[in-house]
């Protein structure tokens, strides 16, 4: 078996027998690292504990998706990373530069960490638009705070409205738009001091599905075209299916998983895997093999099911699949059947094996995959 | 009396009305927004937090709201004196009312600003902006509506008060409706007076509705129209303590 011991999360620095998938991504420069980063809430003797030790690293460039449900402390996380709430403990560096170091003793912010906030932009799950501003004068208002002119701030402000396909409602006030449409000038607005950082507080949350997939296209179109680094929360496992380069899993404060798409495919009984790539279907008869393939990385690039079907005559029933493209790779698993027992399938096995995927078949292995829990 | 003795008495009457009221208001608002927004700000989990200071300007608030006005208008004499070397006439007036206004309008200003979404609090904080940037860019805009609403209930609570000036020899309406028309009989003059009085407050109410509206509809929202207050104003605000 290839399998290598799954990893937990928090664990820090990481485990070198960890490093196979890793080595693909590796010269990405992390944009935004939280090492050992911790809230607690204390209300009347109470202590809630939001983050407990959260280790992050979002590469440059990369759209890096939280997903958790709520008060997994998804919201925590993103307001520690621009130090809108004061972690109790740990560090968060964004490009290069401590904010817990500049954040100083008092609850108010220094000139240093309020012009690292400027560097980052944020978008909020209700939009957050001064309904006594115009959507011009909306988009502006960052600028207004780093001091720009009248003119440099107009140029600026229909330029990004123009990036956002709202050119036309530049005079328009917030109330008279659609979620959708507040949500580009939120977008427009977080990108008007040149951030390198754009981080997404459930910006889709309050859409509805056919909107959540614009402004989603838009968020990944920023990203490719600006080389912006998008950093968002969620609890919809669609956002981190349609847009995410990587993921992390939150539960009770904790990362339980995280890495790319591929690396979380290829971990073992990953719960992030499975929600991204569910596969189900049950064998027709008792004399056949059902096996699981996971796609990720080169292999997914060949034809391989046809293959191994001429190469050894046999015919294949496929189960069920989940096959998407993430960032230009096709990723994702597939179920497929074969005909004859473990024993008789060991070579066409032995031949997926060599193409680079990752088999488990089902039934046989020590079962690590909650599929195979259920055969 | 005739018309024509009458007409001089109600027109002074009026000016020292809308002198009084004019310079008390103005100094109210200058006063209470930024004492208003203080409440706001050093309360528990503000921007600027801190408690002893929050339960002062609080408890100050508190009893000088509380404060009949006539009570006010004699206890501030001495301050009065100081300020405008008079206790006597339209000028010694004003500040009365406008110490008894200030902290009416600094609680009607901090529901105001309160109502204020705290997400957009946050989103200029993300920008990085500072306190004083959330001050000028969302509180004060944001809750600008309410301010205006705000602003006409105390225009026409100090109208109310005014009433009372005439204790100190400041004129205005409500003086000449208790000396003439209640302690000389000429109920036509008072009943004209009470029609003056209406008339103006249903004006300064409409106008003040009126521009709260245009600002609110601005935003698209067609929220319902500030309800019109009654001249004692005192059950409007007092759930805020």
């Amino acid at each position: 078996m290839p399998y290598e011991t799954e990893l937990p999360a928090h664990d820090f620095p990481p485990v070198p027998g960890h490093t196979h998938a890793r080595v693909l991504d590796s010269d990405g420069i992390p944009v935004i690292t939280t090492s050992g980063l911790t809230k607690v809430y204390r209300s009347r003797g109470r202590e809630v504990i939001a983050l407990d030790g959260v280790d992050l690293h979002v590469r440059e460039g990369e759209v890096y998706g939280v997903i958790g449900q709520s008060g997994a402390g998804k919201s925590s996380l993103i307001r520690c990373v621009n130090l809108l709430e004061r972690p109790t403990a740990g560090t968060v560096t964004v490009a290069g530069q401590d904010l817990t170091a500049l954040a100083g003793r008092g609850p108010r912010a220094g000139k240093e960490l309020r012009q690292a906030r400027s560097r980052i932009g944020m978008v909020f799950q209700h939009f957050n638009l001064l309904s006594s501003r115009t959507v011009q004068d909306n988009v502006e208002l960052p600028l207004e705070i780093l001091g720009k002119s009248g003119q440099e701030r107009s140029r600026k402000a229909l330029e990004l409205l123009d990036l956002v396909g709202l050119a036309d409602k530049a005079k328009a006030y917030p109330a008279q738009l659609s979620g959708g449409q507040k949500q580009r000038v939120g977008i427009a607005r977080a990108l008007a001091g040149d951030p390198k950082v754009l981080l997404s507080d459930e910006a889709t949350s309050a859409l509805d599905p056919e909107t959540t997939r614009s402004i989603l296209q838009l968020l990944r179109d920023l990203n490719r075209q600006l080389g912006l680094t998008v950093l968002l929360i969620t609890h919809e496992m669609d956002v981190v299916k349609s847009i995410c380069d990587s993921a992390a899993l939150m539960e009770n404060g904790r990362i339980v998983e995280s890495g790319t798409v591929s690396e979380l495919l290829a971990t073992p009984g990953s719960e992030l895997a499975s929600a991204l790539f569910p596969v189900s279907g049950e064998t027709s008869a008792d004399d056949r093999t059902v096996v699981d393939v996971t796609f990720h990385g080169e292999a997914a690039t060949q034809p391989v099911i046809s293959q191994l079907s001429r190469t050894y005559n046999i015919d294949i029933s496929i189960l069920g699949a989940a096959i998407d493209t993430v960032g230009g790779l096709q990723v994702g698993r597939m179920r497929i059947e074969l005909p004859g027992r473990y024993e008789d399938n060991v070579v066409p096995i032995g031949f997926l094996r060599e193409q680079g995927l990752q088999i488990d078949v089902l039934g046989q292995e020590p079962v690590l995959l909650k599929e195979g829990a259920q055969l | 009396m005739t018309w024509s003795e009458m007409q001089p008495l109600l027109e002074q009457a009026c000016w020292d009305t809308l002198y009084m009221v004019g310079w008390s208001t103005l100094i109210a608002v200058v006063g209470g927004l930024p004492l208003g927004i203080l409440l706001v700000l050093t309360d528990r989990g503000g921007l600027l937090q801190n408690v002893l200071a929050n339960k002062v300007i609080g408890q100050i608030v508190n009893v000088a709201r509380s404060m009949p006005f006539i009570i006010l208008m004699v206890a501030l004499m001495s301050f009065t004196r100081w300020v405008t070397g008079t206790t006597i006439g339209r000028e010694a007036a004003i500040v009365p009312l406008a110490i008894g206004a200030i902290p009416f309008f600094a609680r009607l200003v901090e529901t105001a600003v309160r109502e204020v979404d705290g997400g957009l609090v946050e989103a200029v904080q993300s920008m990085g902006g500072n306190t004083w940037t959330v001050v000028r860019k969302v509180l004060v805009p944001e809750s600008l509506p309410s301010v205006i609403a705000s602003t006409t209930t105390t225009i026409v609570a100090l109208i109310g008060y005014s009433a009372m000036a005439g204790t100190v020899g400041a004129g205005g309406l409500g003086d000449i409706a208790i000396r003439y028309g209640f302690q000389r009989f000429e109920t036509e003059l008072m009943w004209i007076t009470v029609a003056i009085l209406a008339v103006v407050i249903s004006l300064i109410q409409s106008a003040g509705d009126y521009a709260a509206r245009s600002l609110h509809r601005r935003g698209g929202q067609s929220g319902p129209a500030p309800k019109l207050r009654l001249l004692k104003a005192s059950t409007a605000t007092s759930k805020t303590v």
